[in-house]
């Protein structure tokens, strides 16, 4: 679904954000990504709907090469869902609208078509209510579980998350995490950075550690959490896991 | 010292004043600063959209347009808007616009460069996450400007839109330079005409005093309205 070869990113001449960075998500899987802060955790998951260019290499998400100039993005990225850590609700629109504003601008279905969909999606995040405020009057469990809502209601193929919990209080981590959770059951493929280890230990099926712009590690979940290979994965799980 | 003065003049004065000077006064307010917001967002986003070409030509046009003093623009817009339009449109004679349509137009660009800078660093007060997910969601650059961002930028600007918008309601009072009947203009000429010069001149400062006054106050309420819902 997901086939990332060889990327290498730099920011400036001097500075490389992401080093020959190979992996895969293939139909159905959950693969977590982890490590330390400004490792290119990030970069390396807005590289995949191309919201951030990288210098060489090749993506494709199915099938499609996301850095052919040919590629028609905006459409590419409509169908590959993603979830933001500071959530990125639009301000200015209602919950529902701000469901509806892609599925009516970008898949153009009709007004009524998209409030139906919205609704759905609203009331399987628990927000049903929620749908004539505004984002300000939500929590942030709440509008982060509409942000995984909207990005839901474009039927995406696959769905990326971006430490999509840390930016939480921690007594609403998890209402968001069941969310994920249940969209893992569902079959859903999912990129998902975090460092939340029960959640990778629940769901994934491959974690990969970062470090330093590389994939230092790329394993089966039972492999990563039994005996990671690496010293550097093996103390950033001591690190994290000690919390 | 205000013996001799004669109020009543004014009172007479009034449907003249009102009806049609300051009729044109606000219909050229409210058209430039629509037309000025319109190409001013323009502006900006021109500057803004990283392509350095498009960028410069917008930058020395609002610099341009901040270095002239306004009375100059309009008079010389007056003089010249015939003989580009002979130009642009290959007339034989220079085209006669009128002086209301030469003075929107100066209007609408003069404070297009104002509207433009404000425009755009309302764009910039926008944290990029925004765009992103806009495009996440596979909306284009253009409607991801529609929808998410300058609905925002407008939004978050609107007290200084209005201000500038104050500035741009007495500014247009320069217009007399080409004896047009704005409020200002109409006041001028019943003042010529009857000799009553510092009433109609006291009388048309309250009045713009008074309409700027009520419009900052409108101000503040919004930009108290707007900090409680951000
Ligand atoms: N636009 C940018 N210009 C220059 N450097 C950048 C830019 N964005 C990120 N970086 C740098 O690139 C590196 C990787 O950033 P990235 O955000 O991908 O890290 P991360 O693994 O997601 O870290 P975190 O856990 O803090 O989110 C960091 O050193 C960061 O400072
Ligand atoms: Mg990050």
């Amino acid at each position: 679904m997901i086939e990332i070869s060889h990327v290498n990113k730099w920011y400036t001449p001097s500075f490389q954000v992401l080093t020959d960075c190979t992996t895969s998500v293939t139909k159905g899987e959950v693969v977590v990504v982890c490590g330390p802060s400004g490792s290119g955790k990030s970069t390396l998951i807005k590289c995949v709907n191309a919201l951030e260019p990288f210098q060489s290499g090749d993506i494709s998400v199915d099938g499609t090469k996301v850095n052919d100039p040919k590629t028609n993005l905006p459409k590419l990225r409509s169908r590959v869902g993603m979830v933001f850590q500071h959530f990125e609700l639009f301000p200015h629109l209602k919950i529902i609208d701000n469901l509806c504003l892609a599925q009516e601008k970008v898949l153009n279905r009709s007004r009524d078509k998209a409030m139906a969909k919205g609704m759905q999606l609203l009331e399987r995040v628990g927000l049903k209510e929620q749908a004539q405020k505004f984002p300000a009057n939500l929590s942030g469990g709440q509008q982060q579980r509409v942000a995984i809502a909207r990005a839901l209601a474009m039927d995406p193929i696959v769905m990326l998350f971006d430490e999509p919990t840390s930016a939480l209080d921690p007594e609403m981590v998890s209402e968001v995490l069941d969310v994920m959770v249940d969209l893992a059951h569902e079959g859903m493929t999912m990129m998902v950075v975090t460092h939340e280890m029960g959640f990778a230990r629940k769901v994934a099926n491959r974690v990969i550690f970062m470090d330093r712009g590389e994939i230092v590690e790329d394993a089966a979940k039972e492999d990563f959490f039994g005996k990671p290979r690496s010293d550097r994965a093996q103390k950033f799980l001591s690190k994290i896991l000690s919390h | 010292m205000f013996g001799n003065l004669d109020f009543d003049v004014i009172r007479r004065a009034l449907p003249y004043l009102f009806f049609e000077g300051m009729t044109f006064t606000l219909t050229l307010t409210g058209l430039a600063a629509l037309g000025g917001l319109v190409f001013g967002t323009a502006l900006a986003l021109m500057r803004l959209s990283g392509f350095k070409i498009l960028g410069r030509i917008a930058g020395v046009y609002v610099d341009f347009m901040r270095s002239l003093p306004l009375v100059l623009v309009i008079f010389w817009f007056y003089f010249l808007v015939p003989y580009i339009g002979q130009w642009v449109t290959g007339a034989s004679r220079p085209i006669s616009v009128g002086a209301f349509a030469s003075s929107l137009i100066t209007f609408i660009m003069f404070e297009a460069a104002y509207f433009s800078e404000i425009m755009r660093a309302g764009i910039q007060s926008i944290s990029r996450g925004q765009p992103a997910a806009a495009s996440a969601l596979g909306l284009t650059y253009g409607q991801t400007m529609r929808y998410v961002v300058l609905p925002q930028a407008f939004r978050n600007m609107l007290p200084v839109l209005i201000t500038q918008t104050i500035v741009l309601f007495q500014d247009t009072s320069l217009v007399y330079v080409l004896s047009i009947t704005d409020f200002l203009g109409a006041a001028s000429k019943v003042a010529q005409r009857d000799g009553r010069l510092v009433e109609m001149y006291l009388f048309a400062a309250v009045v713009y005093f008074t309409i700027s006054c009520i419009a900052s106050y409108a101000v503040r309420r919004l930009q108290a309205r707007i900090a409680i819902v951000r």
